[in-house]
């Protein structure tokens, strides 16, 4: 297989699939922030300003 | 090689799930119950918690208890596929593939727990790991198909999110959260066996051994009779155990005896009774009664704290 000129047939997605994946990933890309905002809330509630005491 | 071919010999399936199809893979409706009776748990018992980690430990209780449906749903999808209350479900409805809401499954339920844990503590989030367990593989793919008593063994993975809810607050099991406990355990068999009692025949195509199809009808209203007299008894036990006052026990006998006056009218109820309409009202009321019983106790703890 040439990696230049490469024939293989390739997926056009439709409308509706497109629209689907576009929906997916909107929210998986919000449940990540979530995710991310919630470990960090939590961290800085559960350590609060200990997160700095600590040997350097 | 296999694999390669596979995939040549059908046309590839590309997907067309909204994150609806995947949020309704949670059984959303299921989940308000979790996370309604989990929050009672967490808010009646003693000791106090930071409110963005309380939501934080609810939301995960939540999030774990729909992974278990998803599971459920993995491993039930033929099943699903022939009764009329859940041929329209994600998988036998072809939006979500089975390998997909098996993954998705696994990953929300560890997520889940490692999360509960982390937040609050390990006995928790070794409970809820539990109670994912006892849903997923215990009643699913065991019981659900084996026996007519699957939903009053299965009630025990419904009945634990009060428990991890207080949990998660004391770290600690306790008489106060069994007796949490056992209120869902006791009110689910009456629940669903008059829901089975009115999609009889739905269940008998599916080859479910649900109680009506195999000991019969009347069998059937006699126990439903005794679990919903249990059920009146235990309700009221948070109020002479302490952890509720007198407005939680008044409403607890008048809701009890509510519901074992449903009991008897569906013991009354002819056999063969197509209409089924006690049954319905059983069901109906069944929701309310449980609904009820822990928003009277949660109004009633929120009101006694502000009030000290």
């Amino acid at each position: 297989m040439s990696a230049m000129t490469d024939n293989r047939p390739t997926l056009e997605l439709t409308e509706a699939q497109q629209k689907a994946r576009r929906k997916r990933s909107v929210a998986l890309a919000i449940c990540l922030a979530a995710f991310v905002v919630i470990f960090y809330a939590v961290t800085v509630i559960k350590l609060g300003p200990d997160v700095l005491n600590r040997p350097l | 090689m296999a694999l390669i071919e596979d995939i040549k010999a059908s046309a590839p399936r590309v997907s067309e799930a909204t994150p609806r199809d995947y949020f309704d893979l949670l059984k959303p409706r299921v989940m308000s119950l979790v996370v309604f009776t989990a929050l009672v748990g967490l808010l009646v018992a003693p000791g106090a918690i930071n409110p963005f980690i309380g939501a934080v430990a609810i939301l995960a209780i939540a999030v774990g208890a729909g992974a278990s449906g998803a599971l459920n749903m993995w491993y039930d999808a033929d099943v699903d596929a022939v009764m009329s209350r859940t041929a329209k479900r994600p998988i036998p409805s072809g939006r979500v593939s089975r390998d997909e809401t098996l993954v998705f499954g696994l990953i929300l339920s560890v997520l889940s727990v490692m999360t509960l844990g982390l937040v609050t503590n390990w006995v928790a989030g070794g409970l809820l790991a539990f109670t994912i367990f006892f849903y997923a593989v215990i009643y699913t793919m065991w019981l659900k198909r084996s026996t007519p008593q699957n939903i009053v063994i299965g009630g025990a993975a419904g009945a634990f999110p009060p428990m991890i809810g207080w949990a998660a607050i004391t770290g600690t099991l306790s008489l106060e959260s069994a007796v949490l406990f056992m209120i869902i355990f006791l009110w689910t068999p009456p629940h669903f066996w008059a829901l089975a009692l009115f999609k009889l025949r739905d269940y008998e195509i599916a080859g479910m051994p649900m109680m009506p199809n195999v000991v019969g009808e009347r069998a059937t209203k006699r126990q439903m009779l005794v679990y919903s007299v249990l059920l009146a008894a235990f309700a009221v036990l948070p109020w002479p155990l302490g952890f509720a006052g007198p407005v939680y026990g008044v409403a607890a006998i008048l809701l009890g005896a509510n519901f074992i006056r449903h009991a008897l009218a569906v013991w009354h109820m002819a056999d063969g009774d197509a209409t089924m309409v006690p049954a319905k009202k059983l069901f109906g009321f069944s929701l309310t009664y449980l609904f009820a019983i822990f928003a009277v106790l949660f109004v009633e703890t929120v009101v006694m704290r502000v009030l000290a």
